[in-house]
């Protein structure tokens, strides 16, 4: 399946919510969404994997990417994931232990905004 | 013991074709359900390390994969790059993940190490018999 992006403003929150495929090839237009996004100034950011089915190294380097360019800037930078077999991805890589994970995007923002005491 | 093989051109475009033909030979070969996310991931990684290599390195040469069902389920992805480049691969630890100075490649090619050792028990890397290249080997059960 085709990579879709969509983007929402929940509060001071960018939502990208990322559906399809997130690999080698498709993941160079993540990252290019991504900094449009962050060179608009958005400096919250949650990237909601729920749709995601397939995602590689690549697209987990780019979510790193994203997370430094955040944090070096200020902000903020936070995932939505509840599906085991990309939570094992995020485990394997111990990535779980760099990103904020959260089971939906009400609990990402909240999360967010309590810890920027926002 | 039935085999295909599949050569693409080194493009990142065709990563997600190795992935699709390496899944469907193991359903067929009969790699239990559970495990073709694995399988799926697994092949994927080696082909993109693969892919990213040729480029590195400017070769056009195809990339090989070779899919085998004699008793287990056995996958080949070959590269031709030079040796030196293909096997100092290593996982990274969690605090140099996020780390400022570390480049895109080394965070995207430490990762995918990690998910192929982590997701393939019967994992080997080493050089191919004859010429100049690596050979990512990797093995899943068949069977119940």
């Amino acid at each position: 399946m085709e990579l879709s992006l969509a983007t929402r403003t929940v509060g001071e929150h960018t939502v990208l919510e990322v559906g399809g495929e997130v690999d080698v090839y498709t993941a160079p237009r993540l990252r290019e969404r991504l900094l449009e996004l962050i060179d608009g100034g958005a400096r919250h950011v949650v990237v909601d994997l729920g749709r995601v089915d397939f995602l590689d190294s690549t697209g987990l380097g780019v979510l790193v990417g994203a997370l430094k360019r955040l944090r070096s800037a200020g902000g903020s930078f936070a995932l939505v994931c509840d599906k085991e077999p990309l939570l094992k991805i995020f485990r394997i890589t111990a990535l779980d232990q760099v990103f904020p994970l959260h089971p939906t995007v009400d609990a990402a923002v909240s999360a967010d905004s309590a810890g920027a005491g926002a | 013991m039935a085999t295909v093989k599949l050569s693409f051109s080194p493009a990142p475009v065709h990563v997600r074709t190795a992935r699709l033909v390496g899944v469907a030979v193991a359903r067929r070969a009969g790699v239990r359900e559970d495990l073709l996310d694995e399988v799926r991931l697994a092949i994927g990684e080696a082909c993109t390390r693969a892919v990213a290599l040729h480029r590195q390195y400017g070769l056009a040469d195809p990339v090989l994969v070779e899919m085998s069902d004699g008793g287990s389920y056995a996958v080949r992805v070959v590269d031709r790059a030079p040796i030196e480049a293909g096997i100092g691969l290593t996982a990274l630890p969690p605090d140099e993940l996020a780390n400022e100075s570390l480049t895109d490649e080394a965070l995207t090619t430490g990762v995918g190490f990690a998910l192929l050792a982590g997701f393939v028990e019967d994992l080997q890397v080493r050089p191919v018999d004859e010429g100049i290249g690596t050979e990512v080997r990797m093995v899943w059960p068949v069977g119940r």
